[in-house]
């Protein structure tokens, strides 16, 4: 049983690498857009969540 | 998989920005209205005449909250495909995991950084923007790192390196503004730190909660152990 559970848990492992390299750059780009961007309508819009959440600002 | 963790990361993302957004606007927002009153200019602090704590911040503005719910929702949406990405790498997390991983989010994404950045109110005095954000960005990272190191490392030489990743960023010391330049009162400044740091740890416990909650629902990972 503890055997066939790390073999299935090492299966798992391995074939989750790329969709979790994946979702991880896309929620990086989401906070990197939303919270980081310079830009000025995206400053403003976001720019009460970015102060509320401690992102640097101005 | 990518899917799974597409759709869970979102879902638990979407509804924490949406309980987020309505915590900053009960909480934080009505301060950080009260502190671009200083900021424009229409308020003086320390001027000729004392100015009482108490101000009307003008009505509910649609537009502008309406998009702050949609960023927090962008934002927390990014938290929680991050989060729900590494907790797949670690197969099963309960609900009640999910909460110190949570709290662990929150001291990566937010606390560490303020720890050198507190969160800034309207109107006070920072350095460069840039060089705060890459600052903000390699602190975050390196506190990431050495939480994962202290909760699934093992051995001594796994805690220093953590200890290390911990303090180095600190050690280094975050940008700070040449000269202190700030329009708005201190009491409004802390009071507004000390509510965007519980809010986000608030957003970050729940956060933490439902996506440990959406990915057990998910039969692909509760499923692993029972399977086999």
């Amino acid at each position: 049983m503890a055997t066939q559970t790390t073999t299935a848990g090492k299966t798992a492992s391995g074939s989750i690498i790329l969709p979790v390299i994946a979702c991880f750059a896309i929620g990086f780009g989401l906070i990197f857009m939303s919270g980081l961007v310079q830009a000025e309508t995206l400053h403003d819009a976001a720019h009460d969540v970015r102060h509320a959440t401690g992102f640097p600002c101005h | 998989m990518f899917s799974r963790i597409l759709t869970s990361g979102l879902i638990a993302g979407a509804a924490t920005g949406l309980i987020a957004a309505l915590l900053q606007l009960w909480f934080v927002q009505p301060v950080l209205l009260h502190a671009e009153l200083y900021e424009s200019g229409q308020l003086i602090h320390n001027g000729a005449q004392a100015v009482s704590a108490h101000q009307p911040t003008g009505p509910f503005e649609w537009t502008r909250n309406l998009l702050s719910v949609l960023f927090s929702m962008m934002v927390y949406a990014g938290y929680g495909l991050m989060l729900t990405a590494l907790m797949s790498l670690r197969g099963t997390v309960t609900p009640r995991q999910g909460l110190l991983w949570g709290v662990a989010g929150f001291v990566t994404m937010q606390l560490a950084p303020a720890f050198g950045l507190a969160p800034e109110v309207p109107g006070v005095a920072a350095a460069d923007v840039t060089q705060r954000a890459l600052w903000w960005l390699g602190t975050a990272l390196a506190t990431g790192i050495a939480i994962w190191l202290i909760a699934f490392g093992r051995g001594w030489l796994a805690w220093g390196a953590a200890v290390v990743l911990i303090l180095a960023p600190h050690v280094i010391g975050a940008p700070q503004p040449d000269a202190y330049a700030g329009t708005v009162p201190p009491e409004l400044s802390a009071e507004f730190a000390g509510r965007a740091l519980g809010v986000g740890l608030m957003a970050w416990v729940l956060l933490g909660l439902i996506s440990a909650w959406v990915l057990q629902r998910d039969p692909a990972h509760s499923g692993l152990p029972q399977a086999a």
